[in-house]
């Protein structure tokens, strides 16, 4: 990307020493960890809901990861309103999902609030959920998708677009004033309480005999069209000549110019791929946690940072792989550590990755 | 750079120069304005002398420590590129350090602290704000700018999930007890202004000094409540702050290692192969930054007798680089009137604004949602959607910061006052500069 502007031998030098301790470290942890199941501890049904805590919200934050990640490298700065996308997804998608779900028996205006401000809707009335409602939860998901969509669009040509030759952190900044709209937009027309909008206990869910997790319908529901979506973009990426487009501008933009790609069309494609994968994300965490709030967005952007970071900016299957090492990994911290710095943990290691391969775990060829 | 920008820019250098008195006038000028501005929403709401004088101490109190933080900001990113997204961390490690080294052994309430004299609890919070200042500089040394600002945004979040979590809430260092008071917050020790009108700081009840019966007779001649007169003298404490911070950045970045900042912000190679060792240079003002940044949290939060992790949320760093950018990074003087401006316009304004439509119109309903506020819009009734947004008023104001924040990226990327950015040659190189720019651009 830029020159990176130390002097080789020191980077190298603390490079190749922090990068043996940070993993013998992981050793000696992975080593206690078996030592705290083998002789009970923690007990193995407890390590196996850690696990699938942090895949399910792992691949969250893997698919919302893809779209920053692609951003990020084709247009060369971090964006800081990516979380707040997944707000505004998720907030337009539940809007639709509340509609199609109540329409009929509810006023339009409360559904359209979500049932926040006393209303006669509220989340068990509606009741929405994936067996319950499923056209409700389609509709909303696919409204999601086309709304962060747009959004994006809209977004880069009216604020990043004319601020492209810029340097990264101008762009940065104004994303950042970006992220202060669209956070506060939302808290302007649905307040910032957070609201509950699935139907909680009444949904559907199985125990997995040996593991001993309960995995609810939402859940399983996440993980099935996340990892959907995740191949779908896989099969694209590597089968179409849009996808080998987006492959080319990731690698090298300059080239990809020169062999005649037209740049701002991709560039517009990734915002609208990234943007619709961000929205569906959004619309998956509310429907996997619950309940939704004008702010949750921004509180998984730095996880989602920390999961790009981690898997090797521009690279789809860093993200993927990085969002689920992320998702791991903070909930595996709760063997030693409180829940309460869960997430600071998550932080720690997105620093720790930056100081010892700043170019991300599983980077090598970029898009590959 | 196109030619309407540089006449834009000569322009707005004429004036901004020629003044007589030079940037200390500018910065008076901007004040006696803001103050004008609040002034007049004060006399229109018809507040009493004490009232009055109230709201031009907080627009006061606000410009200073925002100017403050802005200044220490600069030093950082303005002249040497740092680009610094956690800025509330370091806030807090000075403020959490200054009140866990000078809270009472066995307080009343919350967790006990080290029962040390004020000043040395203030020393210690700026010299902690220093060692985690060198922590993240370490990383500053290896990444570029944006993975920077994410470092230094997860590092201000760390520190503030560590300080709020129940873990921290209470804890042993060696046999002493102490904590940081978890998501409760904590109390922290009386604003020592108060030991210079009360006999006791912690009890205004307790008696005054003589100090204290002097000035408060002369104030209360002209009916200022006492409470309003301490705070003013705080404010007038801040102001004082914000000179010495403006006089000692200014010697800073006038002086030979200030130009090799300025040279390491403009083309750190360049700056490395004239033989100058520019992490050196970058971790060491990272470090006075950081510093800096302490003392001005424990001028800012650690003045108000309490304090809690909400205090320390990222939005409050975006604000000191609102106010910085406002004023144009680079620029000393930028940065105070950044602050002051910002204080005084995009924070306190809408709520101004909000109180004074609140005072003086009423509506016949008031909506409960926005539906409700929305609705009405359609057989063209604007009142409730009016009263709507006044009660918003808070969300308002984050989407008009938003909105001037991108709106100087796109069209005044260089602040108020950033064309003033003091450059690193003794020369003026700039004209050269722009003339070569179109050409090797990457």
């Amino acid at each position: 990307m830029s020159v990176l502007r130390t002097s080789n031998r020191v980077r190298g030098f603390l490079s190749r020493r922090s990068t043996v301790l940070a993993l013998l470290g992981a050793a000696i942890l992975l080593l206690d960890l078996t030592r705290r199941v083998v002789s009970g501890d923690i007990a193995g049904s407890s390590l196996a809901l850690f696990l699938w805590d942090g895949v399910v919200i792992g691949l969250v934050v893997g698919l919302a990861g893809i779209g920053l990640s692609m951003t990020y490298n084709i247009l060369s700065f971090a964006n800081f309103a990516h979380g707040d996308y997944l707000t505004a997804g998720a907030f337009s998608g539940w809007v639709a999902a509340f509609l199609v779900a109540g329409a009929g028996r509810f006023d339009v205006g409360d559904l359209f609030l979500l049932g926040g401000r006393g209303g006669a809707v509220d989340s068990q009335t509606v009741g929405v959920s994936v067996t319950a409602t499923p056209v409700a939860v389609v509709v909303g998901m696919l409204v999601a998708a086309g709304v962060t969509a747009v959004l994006a669009l809209v977004v880069d040509r009216a604020v990043y677009r004319p601020i492209r030759d810029r340097s990264g952190i101008s762009l940065l900044i104004a994303s950042i004033g970006v992220a202060f709209i669209l956070r506060y937009v939302i808290a302007f027309v649905f307040e910032t309480e957070r609201l509950g909008v699935t139907s909680g206990a009444k949904v559907p869910s199985t125990v997995v005999p040996l593991l001993d997790v309960r995995i609810t319908a939402h859940e399983a529901t996440l993980v099935v069209i996340a990892t959907g979506l995740m191949f779908g973009f896989h099969v694209f990426l590597q089968r179409t000549k849009l996808g080998a487009a987006m492959r080319a501008m990731s690698d090298n933009k300059q080239l990809a110019r020169i062999t005649g790609i037209p740049v701002e069309r991709i560039v517009r494609l990734t915002w609208v791929i990234g943007g619709s994968f961000t929205g569906i994300a959004g619309f998956l965490v509310v429907l996997e946690s619950g309940s939704i709030s004008f702010n949750f967005g921004w509180l998984l952007l730095l996880l989602i940072f920390a999961a790009v970071i981690l898997g090797g900016i521009g690279s789809i299957y860093g993200a993927i792989l990085g969002g689920l090492t992320i998702g791991v990994i903070s909930r595996l911290s709760l063997v030693w550590l409180p829940p309460s710095i869960m997430n600071a943990t998550a932080f720690a290691v997105m620093i720790l990755v930056l100081i010892v391969r700043p170019r991300g775990l599983f980077s090598g060829g970029t898009s590959v | 750079m196109t030619l309407a920008d540089r006449t834009r820019t000569i322009f707005s250098r004429d004036w901004t120069t020629d003044l007589p008195g030079g940037d200390a006038t500018l910065v008076v000028l901007v004040m006696l304005a803001l103050y004008t501005w609040v002034g007049l929403f004060g006399i229109i709401l018809g507040l009493d002398v004490s009232g009055l004088l109230n709201s031009l101490q907080t627009i006061t109190f606000y410009a200073a420590v925002y100017a403050i933080l802005a200044l220490a900001l600069n030093l950082q990113w303005g002249y040497a590129g740092l680009f610094n997204v956690g800025v509330v961390g370091f806030m807090a490690v000075g403020v959490y350090t200054m009140a866990i080294l000078s809270r009472p052994v066995a307080p009343i309430s919350g967790p006990p602290g080290f029962g040390l004299p004020l000043p040395i609890g203030l020393i210690g919070g700026v010299l902690a704000a220093a060692v985690i200042g060198l922590v993240a500089a370490i990383p500053a040394l290896r990444v570029d700018d944006d993975y920077f600002a994410i470092i230094t945004l997860g590092l201000a979040e760390i520190i503030r999930i560590v300080i709020s979590s129940p873990a921290a809430d209470e804890f042993r260092v060696g046999s002493i007890r102490t904590g940081t008071g978890g998501a409760n917050g904590l109390s922290l020790p009386q604003n020592p202004i108060h030991s210079i009108y009360y006999t006791d700081p912690a009890s205004p009840a307790a008696g005054t000094t003589p100090v204290g019966d002097a000035v408060f007779s002369i104030f209360e001649a002209v009916h200022v409540d006492p409470a309003v007169v301490v705070k003013i003298t705080y404010a007038g404490v801040l102001v004082g702050f914000v000179v010495l911070y403006f006089v000692f950045l200014s010697r800073v970045g006038n002086s030979p290692y200030g130009r090799v900042l300025k040279a390491i912000r403009e083309d750190e190679l360049v700056a490395n192969s004239l033989g100058k060792n520019t992490d050196r240079f970058k971790v060491e003002t990272f470090i006075v930054g950081c510093a800096l940044m302490g003392l001005g949290g424990i001028l800012w939060q650690g003045s108000q007798g309490f304090t809690s992790p909400g205090n320390y949320l990222p939005q409050q760093t975006f604000y000191i680089f609102i106010a910085l950018i406002i004023g144009g990074a680079g620029s000393n003087t930028g940065s105070i009137i950044g602050g002051a401006l910002f204080a005084g316009l995009l924070f306190e304004g809408p709520r101004l604004i909000s109180r004074l439509v609140d005072q003086f119109l009423t509506f016949r309903s008031s909506p409960n949602n926005f539906v409700d506020a929305v609705v009405p819009l359609l057989s063209l009734d604007i009142g409730p959607f009016i009263v709507y947004a006044l009660d918003s008023i808070a969300y308002l104001r984050f989407i008009l910061v938003g909105s001037i924040l991108i709106y100087f990226i796109h069209n005044r990327p260089q602040g108020l006052l950033g064309h003033r950015k003091e450059i690193a040659a003794s020369i003026d190189l700039l004209d050269r500069s722009a003339e070569t720019e179109g050409a090797d651009d990457e």
